[in-house]
């Protein structure tokens, strides 16, 4: 969402780059990329086995906002137990009523014990932090990216947490 | 630049939301589509994680469950915390937030419309797909693209203007606000208004000609009769900040009428499936099977006697008649209503920013912890929202009950899928179009699951055909 932040400047974003659409499971249909934003944390298997992909793909990846970077609140769930956590809202919550079920098909995720940054999994190239991350910063990532040059984050205002 | 030098970027969400939409369809012994089973895939875990916390961290904590609308998460997370400490905002604490839930309401109707949906009116669903986004949009045309993009822009700087951020925003605080509006700011953004309501108009003159030119799509297009659930003001008018409950049967008979959030237990259950992360709310009366109910800009319309405002009037009145008064069922009515909503938004934001109290700075009471139990509500773009807190005596949380705006439309949701894909499928054979329909039938209601880095291309999807003892038969896959 804080990509849409730049406003406008998403037609300058296009004009230098072409923004593959996305998102990705199926492996065969990424194709070869230079800049991958990943958001999100690793929390479940697809998660994993998409990541990894990614970073097969991509020549830079770059870890967009607090949950890819340090899992942020995403991550509060690792304070507890997994089935706790499924279980406060999908047997114990107020509203639900006596007949519901854990959700269990094939065609769901399977929820990892423990939630991970990206950076536990693969090698990051860039991380642009924030909840969210300030939409200029991520235009000036990718314009310096998009003109060959390295972004330098020291240069950067509004580069922080939270 | 030429094309063939151009980079590739590629924006892939991990936890936010699946990375597909996936529907198993389940055929019975003759090859009919029996059954459909729309899978919600991501899970975070709120309900637990917060629990030992204090509750007046919840209003920074729960906006993040959603990067379009934190703000309504913010108000309902607010007002359950007041309900704790038993205080109520000041009067320009209460305007300011009502201002910036404005702004976000504005915003996330901007982007389904003129990101997501514009595309398929103004270049037509079967073009290009790879063209058939925003981006493309501007190719053609290129005053409406940068005009949807300035509208969303307008909402966003009601947020930033007040509290410095766009998304995620701190200072709604229990009791009001922890920031003013200063002069110069309150005159920037009304500076804004002309735009902003000529773009609007301009989102209403396309939809109301593409419904004109495509009447009969229009009018059988996922026609789900259900219930509806929405805010009121008191004397029944639409409203998306404050006010009661209200639901209507399928002939807009009034079920309930000004009924307090906070007593949604009474009316509201829901149930957990195996299919999905998403749990199926419904109607408690009227039990699971028959307590569909459906939320969002189609359903408040459909709630309300009136809006609050002169030109959203107007076009209510048009809404209205489409029906000769009664509950508007089409599915497709979603993106006309999230328009009214948005020229109604424009309207108020302009009489709030026009209130000589607005930039007071008497923008919070304080409060300590006087009550156990807080329910908060507010009505997010997607629909009504209810927040629900238990503490101990210390003010820690012991309980937390979120029930989600998207949710409610869940079990609608499945069944428009059911009903389109019975339509269009015999045995394994899929006719042309199918999934094209599906998509645009779940984007109508503009999930959350469709959100943030789905805003570009179209909606990814798993379509996977099964017989009854679990088999699989077939699998469809489109993904861009």
């Amino acid at each position: 969402m804080s990509l849409l932040d730049i406003d406008e400047r998403i037609l300058d974003v296009a004009a230098l780059a072409d923004i593959v659409k996305c998102p990705i499971v199926d492996g065969k249909d990424l194709p070869e990329v230079d800049i991958t934003l990943v958001e999100g944390s690793v929390t479940s298997d697809e998660h994993y086995h998409e990541i990894l992909h990614i970073r097969k793909q991509s020549k830079a990846v770059v870890a967009l906002g607090d949950c890819a970077v340090m899992t942020n609140i995403t991550g509060m769930r690792n304070y507890f137990n997994l089935k706790d956590v499924v279980d406060a809202a999908y047997a114990d919550a107020i509203s639900n009523d006596k007949e519901g079920k854990i959700p269990n098909h094939p065609a769901l995720l399977k929820l990892n014990e423990k939630v991970v940054p990206l950076q536990e999994v693969i090698d990051v190239d860039f991380v642009i932090p924030g909840c969210p991350p300030d939409a200029d910063t991520i235009f000036y990532v990718l314009f310096e990216f998009l003109n060959d040059r390295i972004p330098n984050l020291s240069d950067v205002k509004k580069l922080k947490y939270g | 630049m030429d094309s063939t030098d151009k980079k590739k970027i590629l924006i892939s969400p991990v936890t936010r939301i699946e990375g597909h939409a996936k529907i198993t369809l389940q055929l019975d012994d003759q090859g009919n589509v029996e059954d459909a089973f729309f899978h919600v895939n991501e899970f975070r875990g709120f309900e637990k994680f917060c629990e030992g916390r204090m509750f007046t961290e919840m209003p920074i904590i729960t906006p993040r469950i959603c990067g379009i609308c934190p703000v309504s998460h913010s108000i309902a997370s607010v007002k359950a915390c007041e309900m704790i400490q038993g205080i109520q905002p000041t009067y320009t604490g209460d305007l300011l937030r009502r201002l910036i839930h404005l702004g976000q309401n504005i915003s996330s109707h901007a982007l389904s419309f003129f990101h997501l949906s514009s595309p398929d009116f103004l270049l037509g669903y079967d073009s290009d797909p790879v063209k058939r986004n925003i981006i493309g949009l501007a190719e053609n045309h290129k005053e409406i693209a940068v005009s949807g993009i300035r509208l969303r822009k307008f909402g966003q700087e009601i947020s930033e203007r007040i509290t410095g951020k766009k998304i995620h925003i701190s200072g709604i605080a229990p009791g009001g606000m922890a920031y003013p509006l200063t002069e110069e700011n309150r005159l920037a953004l009304l500076a804004w208004i002309p735009e902003a309501k000529k773009t609007v108009k301009l989102g209403l003159d396309i939809i109301k000609k593409f419904m004109d030119e495509n009447r009969e799509m229009v009018e059988s297009f996922a026609i789900s009769p259900t219930l509806y659930l929405g805010l009121v003001g008191p004397n029944g008018e639409h409203e998306i900040y404050d006010g009661n409950l209200r639901f209507i049967d399928t002939d807009g008979t009034i079920l309930e009428d000004q009924l307090n959030p906070a007593k949604y237990l009474d009316v509201i259950a829901e149930r957990s499936v195996e299919w999905s992360y998403l749990k199926y709310p419904y109607y408690k009366p009227f039990g699971f099977d028959k307590g569909f109910y459906r939320v969002g800009p189609l359903a408040r319309l459909n709630v309300a006697s009136k809006m609050k405002t002169p030109e959203a009037q107007k076009e209510f009145e048009n809404f209205k008649s489409i029906n000769s008064g009664k509950p508007v069922h089409g599915t497709f009515y979603f993106h006309y209503t999230r328009l009214i909503e948005a020229l109604g938004s424009v309207e108020e934001a302009e009489i709030i920013l026009n209130d000589p109290e607005i930039t007071s700075d008497k923008i919070q009471n304080l409060g300590r912890w006087n009550n156990p139990v807080g329910i908060g509500c507010s009505e997010a773009p997607r629909g009504t929202l209810f927040h629900h807190y238990i503490t101990d005596d210390t003010g820690k949380l012991t309980k937390v009950n979120l029930l989600i705006a998207t949710g409610q439309n869940n079990p609608s949701m499945n069944r428009s899928v059911l009903e389109v894909a019975k339509q269009y499928i015999k045995g394994t054979d899929i006719k042309e179009g199918m999934i094209n329909r599906v998509e645009s039938t779940i984007r109508c209601y503009d999930p959350c699951l469709s959100c943030s880095t789905h805003a570009i291309g179209k909606m990814p999807m798993v379509i996977e055909m099964k017989d009854r003892n679990g088999n699989l038969l077939k699998t469809f896959q489109r993904s861009y």
